[in-house]
């Protein structure tokens, strides 16, 4: 059943990342609670550009929730307060009439803000360029069937493999530590023959760009994972801490 | 030296020094749950691990550990907020799952350090360094320690400011035991329930062996014997 709602917005708006940004408070009027919080901006943006207004500049892309581009800090939450979704999938039936919406960018120190929302999440693919890959060598493709693997080491490896790269993990931890996205990332590679030929080397090379990356300690406090909109577990982080711990004592 | 370089190499040492201190704490509740049972037993270790080279050894060694993890403790979190960027956020809620002690634990460091404090000038300045110096520190023999653990507990305000010191701790440490098994890397999906589960019953053994001696004063249990 449709039913539209009147809102007030809280919206971080900064004109450059060197610039002091500040919140600037919007009235928004007869929102479709079918609507999606990404349309809801949409509608926001239209008006704005008509009153020859800067308009609200968000990420987003795919707006299916696999390709990891929108972000927004809503109400206190990483991809707003409805759990295990991406921005794009977050609708306004979570909202009720009358409230007021803080929308914030991620902040974290690896991550600079461009423009009102919008952040540069390259730190993640600095950390992915450093090895999270498997070489590949050239020679005859080996029989998909020839290498066995059990199907709760196949499970693990999709599970962390589900990551997006997002950065709500390091948007949400208090010491903006991006441990849970390396952990997946080293993880799903690790897990698996492919992978597990390097994954001394990986596990090295990418926790030593994330600590390049000005990004912090974990603490082990799990807000990572109960943003995470991929539902990433934080027993990642012990397999990286174990991949990490045991390629240093071989050293 | 990746120890102090790498984040994983740093946190290593923090669950290293605070692993070692819980094995400490164990150590010292258990001895100090003697002074209930018998107090002539609990003289008995006063007088083991009074000034002899072994217990100054091992005290030194303890304060090392100590030393390491508040050191270590004040760098993460000095690095961690750095990392967080210059702005805080308006509006924050806590997570499910995320328990309060977890993102305190820095506070509640502080305040145990605080009551370590005043602890070390109670009980180690008058009866280890009293022994080591030769300094007299008041009427009190320095292995007679059932007396005066009698005497200091015969004022209920002391009895307060320890069980308040010992929450603290409870709560430091049903964060610090799983924290650093997972930090070494010995936990995985099956056992993250379970090492939870393990780190509160130890940190709850320890501080009831450590709480059950001024709850046992302060209800005047002290004067029975």
């Amino acid at each position: 059943m449709e039913k539209s709602i009147n809102l007030t917005l809280k919206v971080w708006r900064q004109a450059g990342p060197k610039v002091k940004g500040e919140f600037e408070t919007y009235k928004v009027d007869n929102v479709s609670t079918d609507s999606s919080f990404l349309e809801m901006l949409d509608v926001l943006n239209e008006s704005l550009i008509k009153q020859r207004k800067e308009p609200i500049v968000f990420d987003h892309d795919c707006r299916e929730g696999i390709c990891g581009m929108c972000s927004l800090y809503i109400n206190g939450h990483p991809h707003g307060p409805d759990g295990e979704i991406t921005t794009c999938q977050l609708h306004m039936r979570n909202f009720h009439d009358g409230q007021t919406i803080t929308v914030e960018p991620w902040r974290s120190a690896a991550f600079p803000i461009i423009k009102d929302l919008m952040v540069d999440r390259g730190a993640y693919d600095k950390i992915i360029q450093a090895g999270g890959y498997v070489s590949v060598n050239t020679g005859g493709v080996p029989d998909g069937n020839a290498i066995a693997i059990g199907k709760n080491i196949a499970d693990e490896a999709m599970d962390a493999a589900s990551c997006i790269g997002c950065g709500a993990c390091a948007a949400a931890c208090k010491n903006g530590s991006a441990m849970l996205f390396v952990a997946a990332k080293v993880s799903q590679l690790a897990l698996l023959p492919q992978g597990k030929v390097e994954a001394a080397h990986r596990a090295k090379v990418m926790v030593a760009k994330m600590d390049e990356l000005g990004f912090g300690n974990c603490t082990n406090t799990g807000a990572c994972e109960a943003e995470c909109p991929k539902n990433v577990s934080i027993s990642h982080i012990a397999r990286l801490n174990r991949e990490f711990l045991s390629a240093k004592f071989k050293d | 030296m990746w120890l102090i370089d790498s984040s994983i190499g740093r946190k290593l040492i923090m669950s290293i020094t605070g692993a070692f201190l819980v094995l400490f704490l164990l150590f010292h509740s258990c001895m100090n749950i003697v002074v209930i049972i018998s107090p002539e037993a609990y003289n008995a270790i006063c007088a083991f691990l009074g000034a002899n080279w072994y217990a100054v050894a091992g005290t030194s060694v303890l304060a090392a550990g100590f030393v390491i993890h508040i050191l270590y403790a004040l760098v993460l979190s000095y690095q961690n907020l750095r990392a967080r960027g210059p702005e805080r956020y308006a509006v924050t809620k806590n997570q499910k799952g995320v328990s309060w002690a977890s993102r305190n634990m820095l506070i509640l460091g502080a305040v145990v350090f605080g009551f370590l404090a005043l602890h070390m000038y109670n009980f180690w300045f008058k009866m280890q360094f009293a022994e080591l110096s030769g300094i007299h520190t008041g009427n009190f023999e320095p292995s007679k320690g059932a007396e005066y653990v009698k005497e200091l507990f015969s004022n209920k305000v002391y009895c307060g400011i320890y069980i308040v010191w010992l929450a603290a701790l409870w709560l430091h440490l049903t964060h610090g035991v799983w924290s650093a098994l997972q930090t070494t890397g010995l936990n995985n999906k099956t056992w993250l329930p379970r090492v939870k589960v393990i780190s509160n019953i130890i940190s709850t053994i320890v501080i009831l062996m450590f709480m059950s001696i001024p709850v046992y004063y302060l209800f005047g249990c002290g004067s029975c014997i």
